[in-house]
């Protein structure tokens, strides 16, 4: 018999040498444990679990795990959603956990379902993701499960993965979001109520069911417990998901990447609606309170790193005209103002503009903030704004001498193709 | 209590402003902006242009 240790470092990836494989998962995590009991005591170990750690989800939204179930709790039997959309170009967490520990996540997602005596488990990925989708079709099909799990392809576009727009999707077949004055709130398909769950959240759950919230709290920073997955790219020699214990520094999981490909100039941090630090935060902390503090917060656990040569203007103009693609078209703010944003932008950066100009950036901005059914153009308010602040000097120089050097240098942000809808 | 657009449902008519300058703003795109809260005097003219929007993308919520 061999017996069963508690990872501790790395936690989610301890079977990155084993493989993906179901018995792989068995000898090295060992079984499950079970909340399903008559009673709904094991509903409430559950729930105790999630607050003693406590887990956050890992989304980007910043919510606390529990909290999601205490939101649910007189309603019965929700569906579990796993949310691997993976949305963001720049992150690829959802590929890596489908290819190094997908029965992390399925464990996860069943301990929920038991405990919320709940018969179906979805598992929504972007309809062009087919490693993914492999990654978690061979680990559904090694297991003898009795609650069905299912995948499901929603279109691949960057607001399919917001919680309404994917259970939209996969009520009614419409990936669009709905309009929620009041947040958070029920999101249902048909008429069961869905819990939604990012996939990484759930393989956190898995472990902290098995070894408790003592071990969970072990590593990390006493606000930011735990370990986190973050997608490093750009200036870095080896681009890559790593793991991550919360409270280490920026300039450490720059190490981690394989150290820079030239001169620090900064990052963006949390993704496409996500912030920028300046190129003296290599001795940032990466946890929440230490990002909150900087003006950031961590999105779905995304790092793009800046070459020091490169142009943040140029760089921002790119991520907002793909971002204003991105629109679903729902509501006149964002059809409308983000295009206008990209112009401005593309104007101070590639021409000579005038204090006006830049002005009228400033005011698109507060007429779009807040102003979608969605956090979409928010996002994209969110991120102009931390770039005009933290590369002040560097927009101040295209309005005063006109574009840079770098302007056209090659673009450092992925941009994928936008598809149509 | 507060005016709330939906503006999923919202078409940019623009009666709103045309009808409650104190309460609403057009953006440059004439999607309305609200501007304050609703006092118990702005009330009856925040009912009036709830009942008028074509599109019913208007409501005053209590919170």
């Amino acid at each position: 018999m061999t017996t069963i240790t508690a990872p501790t470092f790395p936690r989610l990836f301890a079977g990155i040498d084993v493989g993906p494989s179901y018995r792989a998962h068995l000898n090295r995590f060992g079984d499950r444990p079970t909340f399903n009991d008559r009673k709904a005591e094991g509903l409430r170990t559950l729930h105790q679990l999630l607050d003693d750690a406590p887990l956050i989800g890992r989304g980007g939204g910043g919510i606390a795990a529990s909290l999601k179930l205490a939101f649910l709790s007189t309603s019965t039997k929700p569906v579990i959603v796993v949310n691997a959309m993976e949305g963001e170009p720049a992150s690829s967490k959802g590929v890596a956990l489908a290819m190094v520990a997908p029965h992390l996540v399925l464990d996860g997602a069943l301990m929920l379902a038991e405990a919320l005596k709940s018969s179906q488990i979805i598992i929504a990925i972007a309809d062009d993701d087919t490693r993914t989708t492999q990654g978690f079709q061979r680990a559904i099909g090694e297991r003898r499960e009795s609650i069905s799990m299912e995948i499901s392809h929603p279109p691949a576009h960057y607001v399919t993965g917001e919680e309404s727009a994917l259970v939209h999707w996969l009520d009614e077949g419409s990936a669009l979001p709905t309009f929620r004055p009041i947040k958070p709130s029920f999101v249902k398909i048909g008429r069961r109520a869905a819990l939604v769950h990012n996939l990484e959240t759930l393989a956190h759950l898995a472990l902290l069911a098995r070894f408790g919230a003592g071990w969970y709290r072990s590593r990390g920073t006493s606000s930011s417990p735990g370990t986190t997955l973050i997608t490093v790219s750009g200036a870095v020699q080896s681009p890559s998901t790593y793991e991550w214990t919360f409270g280490r520094t920026l300039g450490e999981l720059i190490e981690q990447a394989g150290g820079l490909v030239e001169g620090f100039g900064g990052a963006l941090i949390g993704g496409y609606g996500g912030t920028w630090v300046g190129g003296n935060a290599l001795s940032l902390p990466i946890d929440h309170a230490s990002l909150r503090s900087a003006g950031a917060t961590l999105g779905p656990g995304i790092v793009v790193v800046l070459p020091k040569a490169s142009c943040p203007v140029a760089e921002v103009t790119r991520v907002v005209e793909w971002m204003a693609n991105e629109s679903v078209g729902q509501c006149g703010p964002c059809v409308y103002g983000l295009p206008a944003l990209a112009k401005d932008l593309r104007t101070l950066g590639w021409s000579r503009s005038t204090r006006n100009q830049f002005d009228r950036l400033l005011h698109h901005l507060t007429e779009v903030d807040g102003r979608g059914a969605c956090r979409h153009p928010d996002g994209v308010v969110r991120l102009i704004r931390s770039c005009l602040s933290v590369f002040s000097a560097h927009f101040d120089e295209h309005l005063r001498s006109g574009p840079c050097a770098a302007v056209n240098a090659p673009t450092v942000m992925v941009l994928p193709k936008n598809r149509r809808r | 209590m507060r005016l709330v657009v939906n503006p999923i449902a919202c078409d940019a008519f623009g009666y709103c402003a045309e009808l409650a300058p104190e309460l609403i703003h057009l953006d440059e795109w004439g999607y309305p902006v609200i501007d304050r809260e609703v006092t118990r005097g702005l009330l009856p003219l925040a009912e009036e242009i709830v009942a008028a929007c074509p599109r019913r993308a208007l409501s005053i919520r209590n919170d």
